[in-house]
C-alpha cells in the first residue's frame, strides 16, 4: 500500500487514534493503527491498578477460597484472602450433640485429615474426664493417623501439581491416596468421615487380617514414593516454579503463628510428636525433616520425606500392637454396643442384641442411657494440641458438668497458616501466588469449620 | 462497626434470608432460663468477684413439667466456679508467675495480683483470668520477658456460658513458649453489654484472623484491631451465631409417621 497522507492533519493531533482515509476510486480507505506501544507502557504502569478477582470457585485456589489480588502488571502489590465458603458451624453444631456424637462433626472440619481432628478432640474430651486410653487404642490411634499423614501430604502433592500444570503429579498423587483410602476403608470401614476414634479410645478392634494389610500397603508405598524425586525433585520446571518462591522466614512464622511443614522448612524442628509427644510417640523411633530455604520447593521436599518417617512408625506401630482392649474398662463412658460386621455391612452384633432384648433389662436401660443422654464430663475446660499434616491442630473444649459440650473450638492450621498468605505473594508475580498457596496447603473445611 | 455491636445477644429472627425459623429458639430458651444466677459456696470466701463458668441445675435430667413423681427433681446442683489455684502450683507454674510478677514490677507495669486477679490450675493447664485493661501490658511481659519468652499465639477465641451467669463472655487466648515449652491460657471475662476486650495483633500478629472471628461468632469488639470484620460470616450478616442465644436452626423432620424435631428443640439431658 502507498503511503498515505493525512486528509487533515489538524484532527489527527487531536486524536492520535482516529483512524486516517484516503479517497480512492474504489470508495474511502482507512488506515487504521494502534497507538504508540511505549505511551501504552507508560499508561499501565502509572498509578493505575488492576484488581482481580481469583476463586472462590477456581482450579487453582485449592478449595473454596477467594484470594482478591491487586496486581501493577503482573506484580502482585497486594492480596486479601477471603474465607467463609465453607463454613458449616460444626462448632455451634457439637454444643447440641452428645460428647460421643460430636466426633461425627468435627471428622467433616478437615476432611483430608478426620483422624486427626478425631483424636484432637476426644484426647481434650478424656483430659476432661482424666481417664488414659488402652494402650492398644493408643498404638491404633498413631497407626490410623499416620496412615491418613500419607493420605493428606499426597493430596498436596496432587494439587500442588495439579495447580502448576504437573498433571501427572497430581494423577500418580491422587492415585497413591486411592490406596491410602482402600486401606483405611478397610481399617475403619469409611474412606473418610470416618468416626473411628471416639472418647475413651477407638470404636472397634481392627479387623482380622489388618497387620498384613497394612505391611502390604507400607511395600506398596515403599514401591511408589520415590516416584515422586524421579518426577518432580529433578524437575527442571518443578523447580523454576518453586525455588525461591513463597520465602517466609522463621521470624514471620513466629509471629503469623504458622506451624507444621512451613514452619520446618524455616529450619525450626518444631514437632509436637517430639516436643510433647502424646499417644507415647516417644516410643517411636522417626525424625523431624527440616529445611533451611524457607520456601516452597523446601515444603515439598518436606512433605515426601514425612510419608517416608510415617511408613516407618505405621510399621513400629504394627509390631507394636499387643492383644488388648481398645476401649476404656469404665461402662459409664464406653459406647456399650458391640459391633460387628455382618454380611450387609457393619452394626450391632446379634450377641449384643441378643442380651439386650431377651436377658439383662440392666443392659437394655444402661445401652438405653447411655446413647441418648451420653456420659457427663465434670467440668472445666481442657485445649490439646497435636500434630497435624498442616502443623498444630488444638482442640479447646469446655464442660459445663453437662452431657453436651459447652464450647468446642478447633484451632486449625490451615485457618492460622492462611494468615500468611499476603506475607509469602506481596511482591511476587501472579503465577507465584499458586505455588505459594499450594505449599501452605490450606484445606478450607478445616479453615471455616 | 456493625450497628448490631449494642444488641450483641439478639437472635437474628426475621432478618436477612439465610436465619433458621424463627421458632427454633422457643425450646431452647426454656432451658437457658432457669439457668440462673448460681449458689456458689465458694463465693462467700472469694476476695473478688469469683469466675463463674457454668449454669446450677435442678432436677435429675434438666426435664421439666414431666409430672416428677420420683423426688429427683429436687436436687440441686451449684454452678460451676474454677477454684481458684493456691500456693505451690507445682512444676513451673510458680516460677512463671513469679517471673511475672517481676517482670511486671520492673517495667513499673501494674501489680500481678491486680492484672491476673485469679490464677486457676486444672488437668494440667493453667489459666490466668486476666483483668482486660492490663491485657496488652501483661502479654507484651509474657512474650519480652527472657525468662518469660511466649513468643507465640496458638490462637484466640471466645466461649459464651450463657444467660443468667456474670461476664459470660470469655475471650480465650492460647499462649505458647517454645523455647521453655510451656502452654499458658490467659481468659479475659466480659459482659454481653460491654463487650470490649483490647486486642492483641500487634503484640501476636496471628490474632488478626482469630479475633475478628471472635468478633464474628461472638461479637466481642477487640479495640485496637486494625480491621474488625467478619470473617466466616457473610459481612451483612445479622447476629453472633455462636452466642448460646443464637438458635441453631434446623427443620423438624419425619420420618416414619414421627416428627423428630431439630436439634436445638430435642429434649436434652444435659
Amino acid at each position: 500500500m502507498s503511503t498515505d497522507v493525512p486528509t487533515t492533519d489538524a484532527t489527527e493531533a487531536a486524536d492520535p487514534y482516529a483512524a486516517s482515509s484516503r479517497e480512492t476510486t474504489e470508495g474511502t480507505v482507512y488506515t487504521v493503527t494502534g497507538g504508540d506501544w511505549d505511551e501504552l507502557v507508560d499508561e499501565s504502569t502509572g498509578d493505575e491498578r488492576i484488581v482481580i478477582n481469583m476463586g472462590p470457585q477456581h482450579p487453582s485456589t485449592h478449595g473454596v477460597l477467594r484470594l482478591v489480588l491487586e496486581i501493577s502488571g503482573e506484580t502482585v502489590t497486594d492480596v486479601r484472602l477471603v474465607i467463609g465458603y465453607l463454613h458449616t458451624g460444626i462448632e455451634k453444631n457439637c454444643e447440641y450433640r452428645t460428647w460421643t456424637q460430636g466426633v461425627t462433626f468435627v471428622t467433616r472440619a478437615d476432611y483430608l485429615a478426620p483422624l486427626f481432628t478425631e483424636t484432637a478432640y476426644c484426647m481434650s474430651t478424656e483430659r476432661l474426664l482424666g481417664i488414659e486410653v488402652p494402650t492398644r487404642a493408643q498404638v491404633i490411634r498413631v497407626l490410623l493417623m499416620e496412615i491418613n499423614r500419607i493420605g493428606s501430604h499426597l493430596v498436596a502433592l496432587a494439587t500442588g501439581g495439579m495447580e502448576l500444570g504437573a498433571l501427572t503429579g497430581m494423577t500418580n498423587g491422587f492415585r497413591e491416596r486411592e490406596e491410602v483410602l482402600h486401606l483405611l476403608e478397610f481399617l475403619t470401614g469409611l474412606r473418610m468421615n470416618h468416626a473411628f476414634i471416639r472418647p475413651g479410645g477407638v470404636v472397634q478392634d481392627l479387623p482380622e487380617g489388618a497387620e498384613k494389610r497394612i505391611l502390604e500397603f507400607c511395600d506398596v508405598m515403599d514401591s511408589r514414593l520415590p516416584g515422586f524425586h524421579q518426577l518432580l525433585t529433578g524437575n527442571a520446571i518443578w523447580q523454576q516454579r518453586l525455588v525461591g518462591i513463597g520465602y517466609l522466614p522463621l521470624d514471620g512464622c513466629l509471629s503469623l503463628g504458622v506451624t507444621g511443614p512451613i514452619l520446618r522448612s524455616a529450619g525450626l524442628a518444631w514437632d509436637l510428636r517430639k516436643i510433647d509427644p502424646y499417644l507415647g510417640y516417644d516410643q517411636y523411633d522417626f525424625e523431624v525433616p527440616t529445611d533451611n530455604a524457607a520456601d516452597s520447593f523446601a515444603r515439598y521436599k518436606l512433605r515426601v520425606e514425612e510419608m517416608h518417617q510415617s511408613l516407618r512408625i505405621v510399621r513400629q506401630c504394627v509390631e507394636a500392637l499387643e492383644p488388648g482392649p481398645v476401649m476404656v474398662q469404665d461402662a459409664k463412658i464406653a459406647w456399650p454396643a458391640k459391633l460387628s460386621i455382618g454380611a450387609d455391612g457393619m452394626g450391632n452384633s446379634l450377641e449384643h442384641v441378643r442380651q439386650i432384648m431377651g436377658q439383662s433389662m440392666e443392659s437394655l436401660i444402661h445401652h438405653f442411657k447411655l446413647v441418648t443422654e451420653g456420659f457427663k464430663v465434670p467440668p472445666g475446660q481442657a485445649y490439646v494440641p497435636i500434630e497435624s499434616p498442616r502443623g498444630e491442630l488444638g482442640a479447646h473444649l469446655v464442660s459445663d458438668g453437662g452431657t453436651r459440650p459447652l464450647r468446642v473450638h478447633l484451632r486449625e492450621p490451615s485457618f492460622v497458616n492462611l494468615q500468611a498468605a499476603p506475607a509469602m505473594c506481596e511482591g511476587g508475580m501472579v503465577s507465584d501466588v499458586i505455588a505459594a498457596l499450594a505449599s501452605l496447603d490450606p484445606v478450607m473445611g478445616g479453615c471455616d469449620r | 462497626m456493625p450497628d448490631d455491636e449494642k444488641q450483641p445477644g439478639v437472635p437474628p429472627t426475621g432478618t436477612g434470608g439465610a436465619s433458621g425459623p424463627t421458632g427454633a429458639s422457643a425450646g431452647a430458651s426454656e432451658h437457658s432460663e432457669r439457668g440462673a444466677v448460681a449458689f456458689s459456696p465458694v463465693e462467700q470466701h472469694r476476695p473478688h468477684a469469683p469466675t463463674v463458668t457454668g449454669r446450677s441445675r435442678e432436677g435429675m435430667f434438666g426435664i421439666s413439667g414431666s409430672g416428677d413423681t420420683s423426688g429427683f427433681g429436687g436436687l440441686r446442683l451449684p454452678a460451676y466456679a474454677p477454684a481458684p489455684a493456691e500456693r505451690p502450683y507445682g512444676g513451673w507454674f510458680d516460677e512463671v508467675v513469679d517471673e511475672t510478677a517481676a517482670a511486671l514490677e520492673e517495667g513499673g507495669l501494674v501489680a500481678f495480683d491486680e492484672a491476673v486477679p485469679q490464677v486457676t490450675v486444672d488437668r494440667g493447664e493453667m489459666t490466668w483470668y486476666v483483668a482486660r485493661e492490663h491485657l496488652p501490658a501483661l502479654a507484651t511481659t509474657l512474650r519480652d520477658d527472657p525468662a518469660l519468652r511466649f513468643e507465640f499465639c496458638s490462637g484466640v477465641s471466645g466461649v459464651d456460658y450463657g444467660e443468667g451467669i456474670p461476664q459470660q463472655l470469655h475471650s480465650v487466648t492460647q499462649l505458647l513458649s517454645m523455647t521453655y515449652r510451656r502452654r499458658l491460657r490467659l481468659e479475659v471475662c466480659l459482659d454481653v453489654d460491654d463487650a470490649h476486650c483490647p486486642s492483641l495483633v500487634s503484640i501476636y500478629p496471628t490474632a488478626d484472623w482469630h479475633e475478628r472471628e471472635t468478633w464474628d461468632m461472638f461479637g466481642i469488639v477487640y479495640d485496637g484491631h486494625p480491621s474488625l470484620t467478619r470473617i466466616l460470616m457473610p459481612d451483612d450478616w445479622n447476629g453472633h451465631p455462636q452466642l448460646k442465644s443464637y438458635p441453631l436452626g434446623g427443620i423438624p423432620v419425619e420420618y416414619k409417621g414421627a416428627e423428630i424435631p431439630p436439634p436445638d428443640q430435642r429434649r436434652a439431658y444435659t
